[in-house]
């Protein structure tokens, strides 16, 4: 299948135009409450809560034997945030720590959901088929219903955060701060993390609840690479997700036999590698370069200081022989010729047929550095 | 005393859990004075400072911020925390952060207009930072990073600032910085109060001073309070005197320089 | 009860006291969700080996993910060290990506070839007591079985060898090093063993068993006592009663047995929360208010003790005036100048509270005390 066939159908095959628009809807909603999530340093929480969302899919279904996407949403929601609320208490009320309580939610109520679902499996109604998708996702099962909830709860969830923009900044950056001019940070910090549940629970049956909180962190980490401002992160974040969102919904759903949720987390880690290398600024390459050079400026000048030590002594013909610079200095040869280069370029010295001689700025420098 | 009480604590008790760590606390902070809270560590200082704020709930006591709750005054109150109380890496800048000192009175939903990112820059300026607004925060040496807090301080123009060590990890030059914004701001009538540690420089930055080790130990001017045998009662003995003659002369000392910061 | 059912409880006894062991230490160090991580990306190892080798042949494959356990947590680490993200992202970066790579390695060329993915996550611990090791032509018994007990050996070895230094190393890692213990050389010897753990018991009972097996009991330990033998013993106890309570129920409701025992593990843990004396919620609750009142009373003999000889002291003292000075209600302020009056703290006079000699005494004991 050619990219332009892929293309052609996005816009005009009815059930991969609908898988598209929900992942495209769950990428960039999760992108933006994950911005959240990993600021506020719950990455983790996002997984437990993932995971914590499959016994409230399977009770929802076992209580109304209905499929319907906005009751399995409901009970994802309650059972989610229930195991919120254990973390919260645990980790208030005992000695025990967020990691251990984080970890007891994910398996514990994970492995509830798999005892419901095995039971649920057992039971002779034929509507309880397509639930396992819960686990790593099957986008092409979308429906169009299922899209109108994801974009509805996305919608509002986004416009949430539009609202109480500056409100969610201070929270994720200075709570403390926050409440002493008045705010009721109890009840702005539950509502980011209802939000954030929501992000997760309408991710659920494209991504599955074992990956889910890949969605959260992967595109926040990558965006937060790129800017060093929020709203630019959170933007970006929510792009990275609807992107991966689709690329990962389209090609499993034209692939046979590949899962959505391991698909979307394959480009998305790939987001993530290419950002943290790629990145200007703070991205590794570029954090390398700065410091080569640094490191060459550096030498620059302790070979110009090295030159006006030298400067009219009767050793100056000997130790400004450029060819003794390097033994001198104890620098291997190619790091010798990008220093003498680059003490050259920047005008530090001159190259008189084999020797180094300080230019007046030269020696200017020198002095300052030594002064320092 | 004519001046009124910018704030007064009474019978304030506060306890973590099960544990107490400030009892039956009274402080009368009058209007337009640079005060120091000094005590050792675990004292309770910063405990006190939030309780004020509300951050901390107390047993018992009451606060009053010129003669009201501090929920009706909270308008008053502008508050620096301790600094590494956040997460440096955010992606904000430093504009961005004084800004956040003036959300409460932009209001709900509203955005920061001109009219406030120019009140933000002025007071990037008192603090001497105005050409760092755009720098993230990470990228700021550690007094900056406590200049800026100063500034979203100011920038909430408060009648009463609560400041949390905001000396830690600052360079002598930055201090005195601090220091002289600090006495402006007591010129403008304002009232400055300040967790200190520096017991050496305490009689030549401020004006007025509270004792605190668990329970009220003095308060009062200075020159009244920074007594050898107040700070042996704060401190427990584990301060080392120089001066042979100190805590002589009905407890006064004549040089607070010649006190050495806590030994042992 | 059939043998086979026998030996099921048996392997799962035995992965549980071995996941319990090393996991004591993950919650120790604050690292149990290096146990999620672990026990997810170890099916990348697994499945690569299974293609190298077109088998399910245990070494190789022990081997296989075991290291790339061990690279998880070494990946983790170099994420953390770029600081361009936070440790709880970095977790949360590297394993759904290595998993990832598993579960499409798995559904695109091996589904329905001896590996399936629900089985990952779940194992399929019916079908262990099938899978025979046959040593000089005797069953000696079911495969899975013996490879628990040798991990749960190397485990038991291990940590009585180096307990001095594991101890050292989760309780004061600086002391540890200082002493010459390389504190990195413990901390990948045990993720390590946690991997070599959640390879050897990911066949039997899944990668998510893996991880309540190894959090719950010894978090339901740590809340039952102080002592590290204890604990771990503790642990163990709670880890087996988890495994044989949740098969019975599975067999009972006919039920997934991982999904099951994960189950129980939460169960014995939420109890614990509950009833475990002193950290206990209940002992808890009930020891606060019992306190309440205690340190009402001090607090009562510190305001007294503060403002006796001050001129204000007539009002002060006035039984009336606590309600307001403390917010407490007039029950409550009346059942607390009981309290003290009962230990001869403070006598009433004319509606005026005054400390007695003892009540002096207290209140400055009090003081000195916190
Ligand atoms: N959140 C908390 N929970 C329990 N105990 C606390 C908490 N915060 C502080 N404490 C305890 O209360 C006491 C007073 O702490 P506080 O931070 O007020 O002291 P401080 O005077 O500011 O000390 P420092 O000079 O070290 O800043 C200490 O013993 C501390 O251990
Ligand atoms: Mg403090």
């Amino acid at each position: 299948m050619n990219l332009g066939q892929i293309l052609h159908d996005l816009l005009f095959d009815y059930t991969l135009r609908t898988v598209a628009m929900g992942s495209a809807a769950l990428g960039l909603v999760s992108g933006v409450l994950g911005a959240f999530a990993v600021l506020r340093r719950q990455s983790l929480l996002g997984d437990a809560i993932s995971h914590a969302a499959l016994p409230g899919v399977a009770l929802a279904f076992l209580l109304t034997m209905s499929r319907a996407p906005l009751v399995l949403v409901l009970g994802a929601t309650l059972s989610g945030w229930l195991g919120t609320l254990f973390v919260i208490t645990v980790t208030r009320q005992t000695r025990i720590k967020q990691d251990t309580a984080l970890g007891i939610v994910l398996s514990v109520f994970f492995g509830f959901g798999m005892l419901l679902l095995s039971i649920i499996q057992r039971m002779p109604t034929a509507s309880k088929a397509g639930l396992d998708k819960f686990l790593f996702g099957q986008a092409a099962t979308l429906m169009s219903r299922d899209v109108v909830t994801t974009a509805a709860l996305g919608a509002a969830a986004l416009l949430v955060v539009l609202l109480l923009w500056k409100e969610f900044k201070l929270l994720s950056f200075d709570p403390a701060f926050m409440k002493s001019v008045g705010y009721p940070v109890r009840r702005l910090d539950i509502l980011l993390t209802t939000l954030m549940v929501i992000a997760i629970v309408i991710g659920l049956q494209t991504v599955g609840v074992v990956l889910m909180s890949a969605m959260l962190v992967a595109p926040a980490a990558a965006a937060r690479q790129w800017t060093d401002k929020l709203g630019r992160m959170v933007l970006l974040s929510g792009g990275f997700g609807a992107l991966v969102g689709v690329l990962g919904a389209v090609t499993s759903a034209q692939v046979g036999r590949l899962p959505t949720g391991p698909t979307i987390v394959l480009y998305v880690s790939g987001i993530v590698v290419v950002s943290l290398l790629a990145a200007p600024d703070r991205g590794i390459v570029a954090q390398l370069r700065r410091r080569r050079r640094q490191r060459v400026q550096f030498a620059a000048e302790a070979l110009a200081i090295h030159l006006l030590n030298h400067e009219g002594a009767p050793d100056a013909a000997v130790e400004t022989a450029i060819a003794h610079l390097r033994q001198h200095l104890q620098w291997d040869e190619s790091f010798a010729e990008r220093v003498t280069r680059r003490t050259i370029t920047s005008g530090l010295a001159e190259r008189s047929n084999g020797h180094l001689r300080l230019t007046s700025y030269g020696r200017e420098v020198a002095r300052r550095a030594m002064a320092r | 005393m004519d001046r009124p009480l910018a704030l007064e604590v009474r019978d304030l008790t506060v306890a973590y859990e099960e544990k107490p760590v400030l009892w039956d606390v009274d402080l009368e902070v009058p209007e337009g004075v640079l005060m120091a809270i000094v005590g050792p560590n675990g004292a309770g200082k910063s405990t006190l400072i939030k309780t004020v704020l509300g951050l901390v709930p107390s047993a018992a006591g009451q606060v009053r911020i010129y003669g009201q709750p501090y929920a009706r005054r909270r308008e008053l109150v502008g508050y620096v925390p301790q600094r590494g109380s956040v997460d440096w890496d955010f992606p904000t800048n430093a504009l961005d952060v004084v800004l956040m000192g003036l959300y409460r009175k932009i209001g709900w939903i509203r955005r920061p207009a001109r009219r406030e990112r120019e009140l933000a820059l002025e007071s990037l300026a008192k603090v001497g930072m105005a050409e760092y607004a755009d720098r993230q925060i990470s990228q700021l040496s550690g007094g900056q990073q406590q200049r800026v807090f100063l500034a979203r301080a100011l920038v909430q123009d408060a009648q009463v600032y609560l400041m949390d060590e905001p000396f830690a990890g600052v360079d002598a030059t930055t201090e005195r910085a601090i220091v002289a914004l600090l006495r402006e701001l007591r010129a403008a009538g304002k009232t400055l109060i300040v967790v200190h540690h520096d017991l050496q420089t305490v009689s030549e930055y401020f004006d007025w001073l509270m004792l605190l080790n668990v329970r009220h130990i003095a308060s009062g001017p200075v020159a009244e309070v920074f007594t050898a045998d107040n700070l042996r009662d704060a401190y427990g003995g584990r301060v080392a005197f120089v001066t042979p003659n100190a805590g002589s002369e009905n407890g006064h000392l004549s040089e607070p320089q010649s006190l050495l910061s806590r030994g042992g | 009860m059939s043998t086979a059912q026998i030996e099921i409880i048996l392997i799962a006894s035995v992965v549980a006291a071995s996941c319990a062991l090393i996991g004591t230490f993950l919650v120790l160090r604050k690292m149990a969700l290096m146990s999620d991580a672990i026990s997810h990306a170890i099916l990348l190892g697994i499945v690569v080996m299974f293609f190298l080798t077109r088998s399910r042949a245990s070494l190789p494959m022990i081997l296989a993910a075991t290291a790339t356990g061990v690279l998880t947590v070494y990946l983790v680490e170099l994420l953390v060290q770029t600081r361009l993200v936070k440790e709880d992202a970095a977790i949360g970066l590297v394993f759904p990506a290595l998993f990832s790579i598993g579960v499409i390695l798995i559904s695109r060329y091996a589904a329905n070839i001896h590996l399936d993915i629900d089985a990952v996550l779940l194992g399929e611990l019916v079908f262990a007591p099938f899978d025979r090791l046959i040593v000089a032509g005797r069953d000696i018994g079911p495969k899975t079985l013996w490879l628990g007990l040798s991990v749960g050996v190397i485990n038991l070895a291990f940590i009585l060898l180096f307990y001095k230094e594991l101890k050292l190393a989760t309780f004061d890692p600086g002391l540890a090093a200082a002493l010459g213990f390389s504190p990195v050389l413990i901390h990948y010897a045990l993720m390590t063993l946690v991997s070599v753990t959640a390879v050897s018991s990911f066949e039997a009972v899944g990668s998510i068993l893996v991880i309540a097996l190894m959090i719950g009991p010894p978090a339901a330990a740590y809340l039952l006592t102080d002592r590290l033998p204890v604990m771990l013993a503790l642990g163990v106890l709670l880890a087996v009663v988890s495994a044989v309570l949740g098969y019975l129920i599975a067999y009972l409701v006919n039920g997934s047995i991982a999904g099951s025992m994960a189950t129980m593990t939460g169960v014995i843990f939420v109890i614990v929360l509950m009833v475990a004396p002193q950290r206990g919620l209940i002992s808890r609750w009930s020891r606060q208010r019992r306190q309440r009142a205690q340190f009402a009373a001090e607090a009562l003999l510190v305001h007294l003790s503060q403002h006796t000889g001050q001129p204000e002291f007539a009002a002060e003292c006035a039984v009336t005036h606590l309600t307001g000075h403390f917010r407490w209600s007039e029950p409550f302020a009346a059942q607390i100048v009981r309290f003290a009056r009962q230990r001869d703290w403070i006598e009433e006079s004319d509606g005026c509270l005054r400390l007695t000699r003892a009540g002096t005494r207290v209140a400055s004991q009090v003081m000195v005390r916190s």
